[in-house]
Parts: structure tokens; sequence; C-alpha cells
């Protein structure tokens, strides 16, 4: 039993700590519900400990621990993926606002002499944001 | 009123190439008196900007170093902005010859682009082991998917058109290899026309060949896997029209 009051302490723990991390803003929400329900998973298991041999002896696998850590597993590359996406559509929303920088520096330092911008380029680029 | 554009400008991707910079844009200048030279300093932290100021060219200075296939999609920005009609990238090295811009930008009356190619019976330049294979493997790859031979689509010495212009300000890849093998691969995609024209390379620059066998093969490694990714890349131009 005293595992199981381990595992119910560090999942509500976990629930807190990412719900007060929502709370004051830190955490956007997208971010914050998948820890939340990987929180709340944990515990419902760490409540119920026969939820696991149960869900374990239908998939067929002998020690249900092992189904733990193939779901924590599957959970935890997800995770990371989703942020390796997150990462690469930020790198490609931040080099296009330097282009764009670049251009309007360039721009202010020349509006004297510089020819007028086409407008009908600007609209067509505005799609552009979600690449 | 505003004066009418000049319609062809010259871009110069740049990351500290304070020391050949002046030269390669007075160069490019006494060659093509008529053009506007664009110098994108791509982050540098030396006084490339203030070099190419002093030679006369147009200075755009992104912010932080954002490679090749940014610096270039800039320059098309620009271009397009400005309503310039061709679009000739030169290396900010001096290992391209000046000599050759004519050819490129008077190919583009029967091309969308034009591609100088390095390999050629008078050229000087030669390449070989893993890194040969490569660009061997790049170019039947993309010869084929132009219906057309394209035998340097590595090359950085390369015209762009109207069209070209249009498509590249919006969707041009910053990939590794992005910019030359992969923005080939966008045209033909959207039905541009690549054609190639022998230009002269300079051997200061490309002295530096990859002695290194694991170097090599990392180029090889990087060069397939940037060419699977640009033959199966969905279009994001595609994606910007349905939006």
């Amino acid at each position: 039993m005293t595992t199981n009051l381990i595992a119910v302490v560090a999942s509500l723990a976990i629930f807190v700590f990412v719900f007060d991390l929502l709370r004051r803003g830190v955490l956007k929400e997208k971010y914050a519900v998948l820890w939340l329900i990987v929180a709340g998973v944990g515990f419902i298991f760490s409540i119920v400990p026969g939820a696991l041999d149960w869900i374990g002896v239908r998939l067929g696998i002998g020690a249900p621990v092992n189904l733990l850590f193939f779901v924590m597993g599957v959970v935890l590359v997800l995770v990371s993926v989703q942020l390796s996406y997150e990462l690469s559509r930020h790198e490609a929303r931040i080099r296009r606002l330097a282009e764009e920088v670049a251009l309007i520096r360039q721009n202010l330092q020349s509006s004297s002499k510089s020819a007028p911008l086409d407008q009908s380029a600007d609209e067509s680029e505005a799609h552009r944001g979600d690449e | 009123m505003a004066p009418i554009p000049p319609r062809t400008l010259i871009a110069i991707p740049a990351w500290n190439e304070q020391e050949s910079i002046h030269e390669v844009v007075d160069k490019v200048r006494n060659h093509q008196p008529g053009v506007d030279v664009l110098v994108v300093n791509d982050g540098s932290t030396d006084a490339t900007a203030e070099h190419a100021l002093d030679a006369g060219a147009i200075v755009v200075s992104l912010p932080f170093n954002v490679g090749v296939g940014g610096a270039m999609r800039t320059a098309f920005l620009y271009a397009k902005r400005h309503r310039y009609r061709a679009l000739v990238q030169v290396d900010a090295d001096g290992q391209h010859d000046p000599a050759d811009l004519s050819d490129l930008i008077t190919g583009l009356q029967d091309a969308d682009i034009v591609v100088g190619t390095r390999f050629h019976e008078n050229s000087m330049y030669f390449v070989g082991g893993p890194r040969k294979w490569a660009m061997v493997l790049l170019s039947k790859t993309l010869s084929k998917m132009n219906r057309g031979r394209i035998s340097d689509p590595t090359s950085g010495f390369r015209s762009a058109g109207p069209r070209a212009i249009d498509l590249f300000s919006t969707n041009y890849p910053a990939e590794y290899l992005g910019d030359t093998v992969g923005s080939l691969s966008i045209a033909i995609r959207h039905g541009l026309t690549i054609h190639e024209t022998p230009v002269t390379m300079y051997y200061r620059a490309i002295g530096r060949p990859s002695k290194n066998a694991l170097w090599s093969a990392l180029y090889l490694g990087r060069a397939t896997l940037a060419l699977i990714a640009t033959v199966f890349a969905k279009s994001n131009a595609g994606k910007g029209d349905e939006a």
C-alpha cells in the first residue's frame, strides 16, 4: 500500500503543480491539458490498483507494470514530437519575422529614395503564418 | 513621382564576407552598370554591411544568421515588392565570374530560371568521392523531374524571372540544400522552365574541398535526405492559396 500512497501523492503533486502554472498564465492550456490528463490517469491507476491488472490481463500482458511503462513511454515520445513540431513552427515564424524586420529596416533607411511598395505582394504573404 | 525601378536585381547573400564583398559588388557593377545590387547581410558580426554600402549596394541586414535559404527568400521578397523582373544570385566570396551575368540574364528570355553550371568542357571544376555521387544523384533526379538537363543543381549562381520571383517570394525552402536543390524542385512542380548555362568557377573559393571521408559521407547522407524531403515535399504556396 505504501507504493500506492506514493503514486497518489505524486500524481496529485503533478496535477497541482501544472494547474498552478496554468493559473499563473505561465503554461498555455494546450500544453497544460496534456499533462493534466497524464496526472489524472496516473491518479486513477494509483487509487484503483486493480485497474492496471484488469487491463493488463485483457491485453494479454503478463506483468501489468510493463503496460504502465509502455504507455508512459508512448506518451513521452508523443509529447516530445509535439514539442519538436512547435519548435520547428516557431523557428520558421521567427525567421519570417527576421526577414520582415530586415526589409522594413532597409525601407526606413532609404524611404526617401526608394520605390513605393507593392501592396498586393503583402496580401499574398499574409497566409504564410502557418508554414 | 517615384522613378520606375530598374528591372534586374543582383542578389548577394553574405555572411561575414568583409574581405571580399566590396570587390564582388564593384565587379558586378562594372559588368552590369544598369542593375541594382542587393546585399543580404545574413547576421554578419563583421563589417560586411558597411563595406557593401561603401561599394554602392542596397543592404538588407537580417538581425541574426538564418542561412542562405532565408537570405535568398528575403532577396526574393525585396525583388517582388520593388517589382523587379529578374533576379540573379551571386556568391559573396568571389567564386562567381560576373562576366557570366549577361548569359544568366539573357537566358531568362526562354526560361523562368537559368542555372549556371560548373560542369562543362572548359570547366576547371572537379569533384570526386561521395560528394560527386551526391551531385550525380541530385542532378539525375532533378533532370528527370525537369525533363531537361540540370547538371549542377547545387550551383548558387543562377537567375530567376518574374514567375520565379513570384513563386520564391512566398515559397523558398530554408533547409539544408533547400536553397539550391529544393528551390529547383519547387519550381519544377509549379511548372516553371529551367535551363542551364556554363559558368566559370574561380578556384580560390572552392579550394577547400572536403578531404575528410567522414565529412563527405555526411554530405552524401544529408544530400540524399534533402532530396527525398524535396521530392515528397508539400507545397507551402498551395496551402496559402487555399487559406
